[in-house]
């Protein structure tokens, strides 16, 4: 898929071949499109079915499917207005939790406690009842999160994920090499950091608690949620100290 | 988290079209989702007017209908539902259209819902998977 290459992630070698995965929101018949292997094992859950979307939902489904099946509208050509909006999909939420947790020590507390339930404090869970956890990022501890099954991704909190996420590469070598993935993404960490990998199910979903950078002391809660990104919480890239006074900016 | 760009540019729905719509939840750079049904839901009804079903005029007038009737409900207008309402007028603008029918479109919506329930983790959900089949495999995994 061509229109890949234009995005900030399409410089990464690895996630090149990722654009399978681009149309799992979207595609007929399918939820999670780049996921056709069989797997032999599930995870180790009492209940590990997938939750049913509420009912709005399904009926986009409904409509999107029938009339992909009848031809009169082509599922390509939705994913790729979709994977437009890929960013514009809710995903401040989590930067506001972040945010929040940088400033309020008793919050951070909660939120390390209990993810579900401090992130609903600030209204963002889903309707799928998914239950989050809240990994902290430390001098010595370095969090990466990745579904290797599927594409699992707190998308409340987070938006809908990236190609990457969904792409079949990183969903292996995140768990098989994690140094060398993040060292693909420009995040190179020192030997004595400890990396863990945390996988996603359907019933937890994981969100990394970036450190907050140096020299941001002086900043308001609302400028550090312009800073946080959304690669920072999946674990793919720390919170640079904006600089120039000009938060913001993934790249 | 505000400089992302979202890819190809060229896929945005410009500006002219986004004008002609009862004012959608938007800010300085565009359209805004809250979850991914309602960006599906908006590419399905660009798509449909691109294809010819209806025109964009047609479009913009039934989702302001859906929107009026829901005012006139006494429904909260602080845009919380506005996707709601744009599928409704999805939905009626498809029936009127004969593109599909209300009961079609019931009965898919219980079948997905139903994929979802007999589907294990880690398995895309499908249609096409049986009931009964999925029950097999269920039972295998949980062996």
């Amino acid at each position: 898929m061509d229109e890949s290459e234009g995005r900030p992630v399409g410089r990464r070698g690895f996630i090149r071949d990722a654009a399978v995965g681009a149309a799992a929101f979207a595609a007929p018949g399918k939820l999670m499109a780049d996921e056709t292997e069989t797997h032999s094992h599930s995870h180790d859950h009492d209940h590990d079915h997938q939750d049913v979307p509420p009912d709005i939902a399904l009926r986009v489904r409904a409509l999107e499917s029938v009339l992909v099946e009848k031809g009169m509208v082509d599922s390509a050509a939705l994913d790729e207005i979709v994977d437009t909006y890929e960013n514009r999909i809710g995903p401040r939420n989590g930067a506001e939790v972040v945010a929040r947790a940088w400033v309020d020590s008793a919050y951070r507390e909660r939120l390390l406690a209990d993810g579900t339930a401090a992130i609903g404090e600030l209204g963002h869970l889903g309707g799928q009842g998914e239950h989050m956890k809240v990994v902290a990022n430390t001098p010595e501890v370095h969090n990466l999160v990745v579904c290797t099954l599927c594409s699992c991704y707190p998308w409340p909190t987070l938006g809908l994920p990236p190609v990457w996420y969904k792409s079949a590469p990183f969903r292996a070598r995140a768990v098989i090499e994690p140094r060398e993935v993040l060292s693909e993404f420009g995040l190179d960490l020192p030997e004595d950091v400890e990396v863990r990998v945390w996988d996603s199910t359907a019933e937890i979903r994981y969100l990394v608690l970036p450190e907050r950078p140096a020299g941001t002391e002086g900043m308001t809660e609302e400028e550090l949620v312009e800073i946080v990104t959304r690669d920072s919480m999946i674990g793919v890239a720390r919170v640079e100290t904006p600089s120039g006074g000009e938060p913001g900016g993934d790249a | 988290m505000r400089t992302d760009t979202g890819g190809d540019p060229s896929e945005r729905v410009d500006a002219e079209r986004l004008a002609a719509l009862p004012p959608l939840p938007a800010d300085d750079d565009g359209p805004v989702f809250e979850a991914p049904w309602q960006a599906q839901a908006f590419a399905l009804a660009v798509k449909l007017s691109e294809e010819g079903h209806f025109t964009w005029k047609e479009w913009a007038g039934t989702l302001a209908d859906e929107l009026a009737a829901a005012e006139a409900r006494g429904e909260p207008d602080d845009g919380s539902q506005y996707y709601h309402h744009w599928v409704a007028a999805l939905e009626r603008l498809v029936v009127d259209r004969r593109l599909s029918t209300s009961t079609a479109l019931d009965d898919r919506k219980e079948a997905w819902a139903d994929a979802y329930r007999h589907t294990p983790h880690g398995q895309p959900v499908e249609l096409s998977t049986s009931l009964s089949q999925a029950l097999a495999e269920d039972r295998i995994d949980r062996l």
